[in-house]
């Protein structure tokens, strides 16, 4: 299990629209859709890698510190 | 110094003339007959006071540059004639909505469309109310002499700083290219209004928030307030909104900001009135013809006098209300087919009658041509 | 730690924007801020710009000087605001619309002048906001409502338009490539003159959906696919270029900035 040391995925649920482009650019399948939002479903899976947050067009999802 | 000038002057030149000395330092437009002259001398006088000139690819960009360039804190205009004046028209909306301190001269030539160019036209009298779309007000100035050019453009920079609008200045051909003696007024003898500047931080600041004139403070773009411009409607912090209550009080304060000061901005010149029994209604450079007719006229002991609105828009109601009520007849002499006349109309006719003279066919209107409508009409 | 990018330059109170799920203009967006905020420009120098169109509406919610203006003629006004006052950073954000069609006079002109203005297209190759017509980018045969045969006109090169017309500094990316975005911005906005620089995004409401493209992931990686960089395009055989569209720095030059020029002739008297 890959430890978030100093970093957290958050999630700003009034901003997603639901686009899916986040779960879809995700290499570890962290994220899923459900209800129309982003769900962080498997965040030991995380690795960091920031493509959710690069290409969410919605600001709704990014990686902050403690 | 502030030696006396005398200087031999065409009205296109005076209006330059007199919009450096309001503090333009900015000027874009695009060449038009009969107003490329404004923009000619605009070229060799503004690097020369520090201010800046360019010659924009089409008339809607003139007016864009020119409004951008008030945004940025200069004073700014533009001159075209009819042809120029339609094609800016959406922009001057913009400025409207915008609350964007411009001046745009328009030297109008014969129309519709391309027109007679070279000749003189009192055509766009109603375009220049009623141009843009959309519910507004606005202000139009018309001087009929060159030193009433000088005058009035520094008036139209006046108004437009102080109410945040866009201020039209309609000449016609004979005006832009008539040549005068001007007895310049001294340095220091000018009144110059300029834009309220925030009172506030820009914490605070309310770009789009009415003072008790209703007119609201304006930062220019770099002073450190940082705000939104739409030509939407906006909230007091110019953020786009579609409240209908927001709207109808911004759309309602953007003409009353006008309307309710129009004493301050309505200017008018009476002549031979004192003991007038007719009057004769007329801008521009008929108005010069019907001076002489009234002296004709009076010669022949008819008592009548002339009414020239220097503002055109909004119209002296007050003024022309006292007039219907006065007069036994008012007379609306103008180089179109009764543009003005529906506004003394609207304004006089339930008091007194109400009669037109018009001509479009780019020539001046002569003073016997009025005399004789006088006395046969 | 919080979203710095859209806490410090953001009107956050306006958030979530207009666009649509998917929609690209939002990935952009945040692209050229950071570009700005790698540039470490003061918030009170930058002018934002922007016509009419969707992606105009991108002014509203930066906190920088923003004006959003009339169909097409940003480029006109950014060119009285640089011009007015040159110390500004001035950055015009328009569509493919907005710039190519109606605003096209203004942007040849404004990059035959070399004004330092950093022009930004977001070409999502249709007009969203009124509803998915055809685009002067459309594809040919691609299909708007204004086009439900097929777009029978040519799309126009924007990045060649620019080009030609005099920009001195012109590059073209992709809502794939996000940090690529950031660096042709940056070098947009260093370059002391006109830059021109065509970011395709997506559009999946309107014209993804008419042409059949997928979802808003899938049409992202579409653009990786039909893009390929100016550097692996130049060593490729003529054959194999046909219908790629190239990606990267397109072109430089150095010529002098028009505001310059004229404060040199104000200087001389």
């Amino acid at each position: 299990m890959k430890a978030l040391d100093d970093k957290k995925l958050i999630v700003e649920e009034n901003l997603c629209k639901g686009c899916g482009i986040c779960v879809a650019f995700c290499p570890k399948n962290v994220l899923k859709i459900k209800n129309g939002k982003v769900l962080v479903h498997d965040i030991d899976s995380c690795i960091q890698c920031g493509l959710c947050e690069l290409r969410c067009p919605d600001y709704a999802i990014y990686l902050g510190g403690k | 110094m502030t030696v006396e000038k005398i200087k031999l002057m065409q009205g296109n030149e005076a209006c330059v003339e007199g919009a450096v000395a309001a503090g333009m330092r900015f000027f874009a437009g695009y060449p038009i007959t009969p107003s490329t002259e404004i923009a000619e001398i605009s070229a060799a006088k503004l690097p020369r006071v520090g201010g800046k000139f360019i010659q924009m690819e089409d008339e809607i960009a003139s007016i864009s540059a020119v409004i951008g360039a008030s945004l940025a804190g200069k004073k700014a205009m533009t001159a075209t004639s009819g042809p120029g004046f339609s094609l800016k028209q959406e922009s001057i909306g913009y400025a409207v909505i915008a609350e964007i301190p411009c001046v745009i001269v328009n030297v109008q030539r014969g129309g519709p469309s391309t027109g007679m160019p070279t000749s003189p036209a009192q055509g766009d009298v109603m375009q220049a109310r009623w141009g843009t779309h959309g519910d507004h007000s606005i202000i139009a100035l018309y001087p009929s002499t060159v030193k009433e050019v000088y005058d009035t453009t520094i008036k139209a920079f006046n108004l437009a700083e102080k109410y945040r609008t866009p201020v039209i200045l309609l000449m016609d051909e004979v005006i832009g290219h008539m040549r005068e003696k001007v007895v310049l007024p001294r340095e220091g003898e000018i009144k110059i209004y300029n834009r309220k500047k925030p009172t506030v931080s820009p914490e605070e600041y309310k770009p789009y928030k009415a003072t008790d004139d209703m007119v609201p403070e304006m930062a220019n773009i770099g002073e450190g307030y940082r705000y939104h411009v739409t030509g939407l409607v906006h909230d007091e912090f110019g953020n786009p909104t579609n409240n209908n209550v927001t709207a109808e009080e911004l759309i309602k304060r953007l003409v009353n900001k006008i309307e309710n000061n129009i004493d301050d901005i309505v200017e008018y010149e009476e002549y031979k009135m004192e003991d007038a029994e007719e009057v004769i209604v007329a801008y521009g450079s008929t108005a010069r013809s019907v001076k002489s007719a009234i002296d004709i006229l009076r010669d022949r002991g008819r008592k009548i006098g002339l009414f020239k609105p220097i503002t055109i828009w909004p119209s002296p109601k007050k003024e022309l209300e006292l007039l219907g009520k006065n007069m036994k007849r008012i007379l609306v002499v103008e180089m179109n087919m009764g543009q003005y006349l529906l506004e003394v109309e609207r304004i006089c006719r339930k008091y007194t009658e109400v009669k037109g003279y018009g001509r479009v066919n780019g020539e001046l209107i002569s003073p016997n041509e009025i005399v004789s409508f006088v006395e046969e009409g | 730690m919080t979203n710095y990018l859209i806490e410090k330059y953001y009107r956050t109170e306006r958030l979530p924007h207009i666009w649509c799920p998917g929609c690209g203009n939002g990935i952009v967006l945040k692209a050229i801020v950071k570009a700005i905020d790698n540039l470490n420009l003061n918030q009170n120098e930058v002018c934002v710009v922007s016509g009419i169109g969707c992606s105009s509406r991108a002014t509203g919610y930066l906190d920088f000087n923003t004006v959003h203006t009339t169909h097409g003629r940003a480029l006109a006004f950014a060119t009285g605001i640089k011009f007015a006052n040159p110390k500004l950073h001035v950055v015009v954000i328009t569509g493919d619309g907005d710039c190519a069609a109606i605003g096209g006079n203004h942007l040849i002109h404004a990059a035959r002048r070399n004004i330092d203005i950093t022009t930004i297209v977001f070409n999502n190759n249709i007009y969203g906001m009124t509803g998915g017509q055809y685009s002067p980018t459309t594809p040919t045969g691609d299909k708007g409502t204004t086009a439900p045969y097929g777009n029978i006109d040519p799309n126009f090169d924007l990045c060649e338009l620019a080009k030609s017309a005099g920009a001195t500094y012109v590059s073209r990316s992709t809502v794939y490539g996000v940090n690529m975005i950031t660096k042709q911005v940056e070098e947009g906005i260093k370059n002391k003159g006109f830059s021109f620089i065509e970011i395709l995004t997506t559009c999946p409401t309107y014209y993804g959906r008419k042409n059949k493209k997928g979802n808003a992931a899938e049409m992202i990686k579409q653009l990786n696919e039909i893009t390929i960089n100016v550097n692996a395009y130049n060593n490729l055989p003529q054959e194999k270029r046909e219908n790629k569209i190239v990606i990267g720095e397109l072109y430089k030059d150095i010529r002098e900035e028009y505001t310059e020029k004229y404060d040199r002739l104000i200087k001389s008297f």
